[in-house]
């Protein structure tokens, strides 16, 4: 067989037919479901008198609309979504780890921390952001609700096969710096539609050199590229990271998958569509400005200026979003005040970013004007960290800690932004209003999230490591 | 899923690239468990000031919407294309749209038809004659009717879907002997209902 992308090895291993004139059909090993793209697609079920085909490859959870403070949920909406959830898991057969589970947590933290995936399967879930477990080798995709409705009823979905793109990292990661600040530098140099139509592949030393978390983070936020999949080899930190996890294969089992998984490699020679290089040997911590993941720069820079862009078009969206954001060009990054500061979501909730953000808090204290959450991305990690005694490090330099679920990252609880609110977040989207209505939102690491608590405005975490 | 063959109607023109399906449907609007109703929030955030272009009286039950490149990027929500769709728009014509937004549209009966940035530019102009557009879906064809016509391409698959308006499910349940084999040489990884979690 002629040389192959890792993405194409795992394609071709699940295409379940190929008819001429009809799109290939795409075989799927793991559905992850939530609350809120689920219950239309449950009810068409029922409307159709169909059933969940393969219920043992299908797990649901509560995270995007859960409150992540103690108590009931207060919010009617939010908790006839949660009901309905669980009466549908019960109707038809499916496995759902419930708030109070100890189990329940952000859909990408659980997947990977339970050991259910796995290199070289495929994975879809009604959120975009199910690129995260690219990082293991998976193709893996988000999905809208219907098509939520398709793979319950089939296990499978129609897909036209997307182009690849290779992301080449070049250079060492610098002393302090993030998987974040490499995936932010990438999005600025690819562009917000840049990665439309590929599913790409980072490679390089720097990602090599990455832990699994790490490799998480710069998956997970392919989609803001405009790449509904990102995806990097496994290897043996890949291997390490899964094996003794529930969900990994186990004595002789594991011995084969290895054997199997070794191979999900792009060939020498195989080809992509197109290939994109980032050098990060200069790379400094990176702050977004504007409104969407692309708008990016380093912290010792300023606001730019709309009239430095050539193109009318880009023009304007820089004007629009230094209105909304209340920027003026030729500001120093630093010198821009925040009045909140996110720790948390599907990019950056996971225990090692924890680590990194309670190492810079430690002793310290977090500026008066300033209200600092962490949210942990899983009842699993808040246990791990409060056994490492992360929960009282934050807690004594003035952050919030708080019960897992995705929170502020979209706002769907009650952990939103006021208007005009500015916030620093270790989350993956800055868009008007994400975080609230009239909210302003800077995409950080977690560390740069934590220097911000610290200073009350922007500052090099490398500074104070 | 009603079947779109042709759509003629009013343009509603939204000249902003990267829009995303945070703002055509906040976050606030998606705890409901309907499918249906969604039209009431489009643009929620957006249609608060007087100056949107949806809020131009003249564009008043428009079935087209004529937007910018990357149309719909971002969150999977398919609510987006439910809004637009209950809202009254059969159609948006973009230079290009968010990979998932594009498959929501389809299996949601929203035509996502591309032109390129010159070629929107006629349509534009020729709306200044006469807001009326024709998006033919069988023939895969633009048309004003002071004479301009465009061709688009759309794979074969988004057209049978939206033309004939059909179930993905039932089309791909045609398809279930395959599955059934596919399953049969293939153990799946894991039955997540045993596992001890």
């Amino acid at each position: 067989m002629s040389a192959r992308t890792l993405f194409r090895k795992v394609w071709d291993d699940h295409v379940v037919d190929a008819p001429a004139g009809d799109q290939p059909l795409l075989y799927v090993d793991l559905h992850l479901v939530h609350e809120v793209t689920s219950p239309q697609a449950f009810e068409g079920l029922r409307a159709n008198g169909r059933a969940v085909r393969r219920p043992e490859l299908t797990i649901a959870t509560m995270d995007h609309n859960v409150p992540t403070v103690d108590g009931p949920v207060a919010d009617e909406l939010a908790r006839a979504q949660l009901d309905a959830l669980r009466r549908n898991c019960d109707d038809f057969g499916v496995r759902l780890l419930a708030t109070g589970s100890g189990r329940e947590g952000i859909v990408h933290v659980i997947g990977p921390e339970l050991g259910l995936t796995q290199p070289g399967m495929t994975i879809v879930c009604g959120d975009s952001h199910t690129s995260t477990h690219g990082a293991f080798g998976a193709l893996a995709f988000g999905v809208g609700t219907s098509e939520v409705e398709h793979v319950l009823a089939t296990q499978s979905l129609p897909q036209a096969l997307p182009r690849t793109m290779q992301v080449v990292f070049l250079g060492e990661l610098p002393f302090g710096l993030s998987a974040k600040d490499m995936v932010l530098a990438a999005i600025g140099q690819i562009g917000v539609a840049g990665g439309q139509g590929f599913v790409l592949e980072y490679a390089g030393r720097p990602i090599e050199a990455l832990s699994m978390e790490a490799r998480m983070t710069v998956c997970n936020m392919s989609i803001e590229a405009g790449a509904r999949a990102g995806m990097i080899a496994p290897d043996d930190v890949t291997f390490a990271y899964l094996e003794g996890r529930p969900g990994a294969p186990r004595g002789a089992a594991w011995d084969d998958a290895l054997e199997r998984w070794r191979r999900l490699r792009t060939d020498d020679g195989a080809s992509f569509d197109r290939t994109v290089e980032v050098d990060i040997s200069s790379l400094k911590p990176q702050v977004t400005w504007g409104t969407n993941p692309g708008m990016v720069a380093p912290v010792d820079a300023r606001v730019p200026d709309p009239c430095d862009y050539a193109d009318p078009d880009e023009r304007d969206a820089v004007e629009r979003a230094l209105r909304y954001m209340d920027l003026t060009p030729g500001t120093p990054l630093v010198d821009i005040r925040v009045d909140k500061v996110f720790i948390g979501s599907c990019t950056n909730a996971r225990i090692e970013d924890l680590r990194v953000a309670a190492r810079l808090v430690e002793g310290r204290r977090v500026a008066e004007h300033v209200r600092a959450i962490v949210v942990p991305g899983s009842a699993q990690v808040k246990r791990q960290a409060e056994a490492e005694g992360l929960n009282e490090i934050f807690e004594s330099a003035g952050f919030e800690w708080r019960r897992a679920g995705c929170s502020m990252c979209l706002g769907m609880n009650s952990d939103v932004l006021a208007p005009g609110d500015r916030c620093a977040s270790t989350s993956n989207r800055n868009f008007e209003g994400r975080q609230g209505a009239g909210s302003r939102t800077h995409l950080v690491s977690p560390a740069m999230a934590a220097a911000a608590a610290l200073e009350g405005h922007f500052a090099d975490a490398t500074a104070l490591l | 899923m009603r079947a779109l063959r042709s759509v003629t109607g009013t343009v509603a023109v939204l000249d902003r690239a990267d829009v995303d399906t945070d703002q055509i449907i906040p976050k606030q609007f998606l705890k409901r468990i309907e499918r249906a109703g969604y039209g009431a929030f489009l643009f929620h955030d957006w249609m608060q000031d007087p100056g949107f272009a949806l809020r131009d009286p003249a564009v008043e039950g428009a079935a087209i919407l004529v937007a910018g490149r990357n149309f719909g990027c971002g969150s999977s929500r398919e609510h987006a294309a439910w809004a637009l769709e209950d809202y009254g728009f059969r159609v948006v014509i973009a230079p290009s749209y968010g990979d998932i937004f594009r498959t929501n549209s389809i299996v949601s009966g929203l035509a996502p038809v591309v032109l390129d940035p010159g070629q929107i530019a006629e349509v534009r102009e020729a709306l200044r004659g006469r807001n009326e557009l024709t998006v033919d879906l069988e023939r895969l064809e633009v048309r004003h009717p002071d004479g301009l016509r465009l061709a688009f391409e759309l794979d074969a698959h988004a057209q049978e879907t939206l033309v004939r308006g059909l179930d993905h499910v039932a089309r791909t349940l045609t398809r279930a002997g395959s599955i059934e084999q596919y399953e049969r040489d293939h153990t799946p990884r894991f039955d997540v209902r045993a596992l001890a979690l």
